[in-house]
């Protein structure tokens, strides 16, 4: 945390929750990005991302029971694609923290962690079908709300909608 | 004995009875049958499509499919203004739009850090409130229509009338209202406003017990939902459930109590869930009642609201309204308790376009609906019926 | 019938009289030695049931269920809307007679014919007044039970030849509630069968006609008398697909059951049948239990009106006021009344409504015996 500031105590919490984050899995994680909208941190290894979700979710300390939401990122500058997930844990400790998980944006995978949050399954196929990165281990791994012939990953920033779909033209 | 593969030729069974003589019995060949249940069909609450697996009225199996009402609603975020975005908020929950709004604003707010007048703060919560009633009642009177009642749908619907005229009132449409805006309102309440409300407020609280009663007391209604689609609260909370479903769970998880904003920390309500007497925990009876039950908790709020909300002559309700809203770099998650559970906002600001990079809607119904392939297994045809109608989704808000 | 002074100048009856005189007359009508007179006597009631099904029945339940429901129902067409059923019919023509491609187009055209028709043949056996009856069959009650199967094979014709799942699962629903409800509904009539002594129509009433009016009604004559007449106005429910029990036509599950892909006439054609199957289970349960064209009116000492009120067009006039008031409850509970699951259905029929038949079929027998 940066010196000299003042955080609100969801945000001490969620720090004191990195810190035990920090200290089993060390540099596989970010520094904790301390701030009072959002406060999360990266996995740098995104290898590890379902160990540190597991952890995340069965740590004694932790127990990030709830998953409210995966967002699906594109990272144009640093030529990525990733996730941001904002974990809860629910009617227990009530503390929250923000995890970003970044994959490369041409082929890139990302463990899939619907086997730790239910909840990750459908939001994990809605980030492949607007981003395209794809989530290994997913026990239906298809897109959601595109059709499945659909080309292309609309919510990329360079995304170009195709000509036509069936025989039906799509641009307007 | 020894059973053989049974993938649709009905079962074999083989057993020796000595040396010599092997007996092979075969049932009749019995086939899955594939029901696609929508996209077209009564009560899918819209265009969901379930296709199931059917073993005469059993469900082996329902898939659901989405994406028949997908308005590309974080793609158009991405290419409009913060405060353009209001309207298209409201057409996620359209139930709900009022709630929508607030939360939309709520998190647009929490990134630009502006303090929102008092006067506006309690007329968002009044009028997020009775959007609440009006799609509790819609929820309610759907429901019964699911399991065969009809008249339960239109008495809800009378008295939704009368909220949606309120609504109109204030904000000048019925439905898609563009009310709440980033830092304050669109216009004032009009002056008899509050009076209306509070009139509202009394006749609505015995009809609130009357449409209760209607179903809750019928024994057939009862036998339906009772111990039907059981969610055990740990289940719930994995599959990120929220709001009335996760209540109805067991969970005393209210984010308007648990994760307070605007001026809901100074009002004064319950969280109804339910205790196990007149349901079986987690069922749907479960989330029937306490839908029922919030809306009179919500009264009560709206009630607070009118006697606590600061009487301002000449109030401008935009006065804090920012001239150009463009919030700092940063993200941001805002949440607040839609009827149907917790509508997040993922924002993405870069600090320097009037654009949001990234908008994401984190919808209720999109999240409860997930749960639907394992709550439908092995559930009878009607059951499935009365299942998606205690889930009470609003296919805007799923598909976005 | 006695005709007292009084009786003798009451308007009604000599109108009924008037009217015996011409069914006579016009039974007696044969052109080129064809009964054509007979034949067009008989359709009287038919037209009378198309009649009311088009005016009474669609716009009745219409008016009803919006009188529930804190709502006008039909405003526009004509008074109240009165024609707003004429219109409809008219609309229902006029459409396009879609036989899907994958329809078995024999069963998908023949299903609602057989429906009809199944429907209706009972209405042979209906006595509409003292002097009307379609055929005195002394099995009648016997005839009208077994012919309202003949609807079974209609509903599974429509229903599987529409080719569509849901019809499928309408139809097979409906084929396993009607005949399982048939058992406890014709155990139940039985008891009033064995009340009357006979199963012709016509003796069953007039057993049941008396000065003290609704007080020789079956229901009234014993204590036993209003469990077989609660199980069968439950069971004809179900017979008739009606709420609680409308499951074979669900639509909220099965859309709209064994006649999804049916438009213009042909569901026009199933829609009458429907309402005709209502009030021909509403007649025989007000013939059985409820006296038939009795007067319900008692003789109070000096005052006749027992005698007043009877007679071929009073006669009539009770028998269609008693099936339009079990036609009025059937509606109030279907629009009162959420729907039951397939197997509390069946549960019903098989564990309730069965055992508790035998048991009234027990005690009837043993009052009829041992009672005077």
């Amino acid at each position: 945390m940066e010196e000299g500031k003042v955080f609100s105590q969801s945000v001490q919490q969620s720090a004191a929750a990195y810190a035990i984050i920090h200290e089993k899995f060390g540099a596989a994680v970010s520094a904790f990005d301390a701030n009072e909208t959002m406060p999360f941190f990266e996995v740098l290894d995104a290898r590890l991302w379902r160990d540190i979700a597991l952890f995340m979710r069965d740590h004694a300390k932790l127990k990030f029971n709830y998953m409210a939401c995966i967002t699906g990122m594109d990272y144009q500058a640093e030529e990525k694609l990733g996730i941001v997930c904002n974990l809860e844990s629910l009617s227990l400790f009530n503390h929250k923290l923000a995890v970003k998980v970044k994959c490369d944006r041409d082929g890139g995978f990302i463990p899939s962690v619907a086997c730790v949050w239910h909840t990750a399954n459908w939001h994990e196929r809605e980030a492949y079908d607007m981003f395209g990165m794809l989530f290994t281990g997913h026990p239906d791994f298809r897109r959601i709300l595109c059709p499945d012939d659909w080309e292309g990953f609309p919510l990329r920033k360079d995304y170009k909608v195709q000509e036509s779909y069936h025989g039906i033209k799509v641009p307007y | 004995m020894q059973e053989l593969d049974t993938a649709g030729l009905g079962s074999i069974r083989v057993t020796r009875k000595n040396d010599h003589t092997v007996v092979i019995e075969k049932d009749l060949a019995t086939e899955q049958m594939v029901l696609a249940m929508g996209p077209q069909h009564p009560s899918t609450h819209g265009v969901l499509k379930l296709e199931c697996l059917t073993d005469g009225e059993v469900i082996t199996q329902a898939e659901p499919f989405l994406g028949y009402l997908h308005r590309c609603f974080e793609k158009c975020c991405e290419n409009v203004d913060y405060p353009a975005i209001v309207p298209y908020t409201d057409r996620l929950d359209y139930l709900a739009g009022m709630n929508s709004e607030f939360a939309y604003a709520l998190t647009v707010e929490k990134l630009l850090d502006i303090e929102i007048p008092r006067r506006v703060e309690f007329i968002r919560v009044i009028v997020a409130e009775l959007n609440r009633i009006a799609s509790h009642l819609v929820a309610i009177g759907t429901y019964g229509i699911d399991l065969g009642a009809f008249t339960p749908f239109l008495f809800c619907f009378r008295d939704r009338e009368i909220i949606l005229g309120l609504l109109e009132w204030a904000s000048g449409a019925r439905m898609l209202y563009n009310y709440i805006w980033i830092g304050g309102l669109a216009y004032d309440v009009p002056s008899d406003f509050l009076k209306r409300v509070g009139e509202f407020v009394t006749y609505f609280r015995p009809k609130a017990v009357e449409l209760c009663n209607l179903l809750t007391k019928n024994e057939i209604f009862v036998k339906r939902t009772m111990g039907i689609g059981i969610m055990p609260a740990e289940v719930a909370i994995n599959y990120g459930w929220s709001g009335p479903m996760l209540r109805g769970s067991g969970v005393k998880w209210d984010l308007r109590r648990n994760d307070p904003y605007s001026v809901y920390p100074e009002l004064d309500f319950n969280v109804p869930v339910p205790d196990g007497k007149l349901s079986v925990v987690g069922d749907c009876l479960s989330r029937h009642l306490v839908r029922a039950f919030e809306m009179e908790e919500s009264l009560k709020i709206i009630e607070q609201c009118i006697s606590k909300m600061p009487a301002t002559e000449g109030f401008n309700p935009r006065s804090a309204i920012p001239k150009r809203i463009r919030p700092k770099a940063g993200e941001v998650y805002g949440r607040a308790e839609n009827p149907r559970g917790e509508l997040g906002f993922y924002i993405l600001s870069d600090g320097k376009s009037t654009k949001p990079l990234r908008c994401k809607a984190r919808s209720s119904c999109f999240v409860n609906l997930s749960a639907m392939k394992d709550l439908s297994k092995g559930q009878l045809l009607p059951d499935l019926v009365a299942i998606i109608g205690s889930i009470d989704i609003v296919l805007g808000e799923v598909d976005r | 019938m006695t005709s007292t002074a009084l009786s003798q100048f009451s308007i009604p009856f000599l109108m009924g009289s008037s009217l015996n005189v011409w069914s006579e007359a016009l039974a007696g009508f044969n052109l080129f030695g064809l009964p054509l007179g007979l034949v067009i006597l008989a359709a009287i009631p038919l037209v009378f049931i198309a009649l009311y099904s088009l005016t009474y029945g669609v716009y009745g339940e219409r008016k009803i269920s919006a009188f529930m429901q804190d709502r006008l129902g039909p405003m526009e067409v004509g008074k109240w809307g009165i024609l707003q059923t004429i219109a409809d019919i008219l609309k229902l023509l006029q459409k396009e007679d879609v036989v899907p491609t994958s329809a078995d187009k024999f069963l998908f055209v023949v299903g609602p014919g057989i429906l009809f028709v199944g429907s209706f043949l009972a209405y042979a056996v209906l006595p509409f007044s003292p002097a009307f009856i379609g055929a005195s069959l002394n099995v009648g009650l016997f005839y009208a039970i077994g012919i309202v199967a003949l609807e079974v094979v209609g509903i599974l014709a429509a229903g599987w030849g529409s080719n569509n799942k849901w019809s499928l699962y309408g139809a097979v629903r409906s084929v396993a509630q009607i005949v399982s409800y048939e058992i406890p509904a014709a155990i139940a009539l039985l008891c009033g069968a064995m009340m009357a002594g006979t199963l012709d129509m016509q003796k069953i009433i007039a057993i049941q006609s008396g000065s003290l009016g609704f007080a020789h009604f079956f229901l009234f004559q014993n204590p036993i008398a209003w469990l077989p007449f609660l199980i069968y106005f439950i069971a004809s429910l179900a017979e008739v697909n009606r709420a609680p029990f409308d499951i074979p036509e669900a639509e909220s599950e099965l859309v709209a059951g064994y006649f999804t892909e049916y438009s213009g006439m042909k569901f026009a054609v199933i829609f009458l049948a429907e309402y005709g199957s209502m009030f021909m289970v509403s007649a025989i349960i007000s013939i059985v239990f409820l006296g038939g064209w009795n007067s319900p009116l008692p003789n109070i000492g000096p005052i006749a009106l027992n005698d007043l009120t009877n007679g071929p067009v009073w006669g009539a006039f009770w028998i269609i006021m008693k099936g339009f008031f079990f036609i009025f409850v059937q509606m109030w509970l279907r629009w009162t009344l959420p729907r039951l699951r397939v197997d509390q259905l069946m549960y019903l029929c098989w564990k309730v409504l069965t055992p508790f038949a035998f048991v009234s079929f027990v005690l009837t027998a043993i009052w009829e015996v041992y009672v005077p």
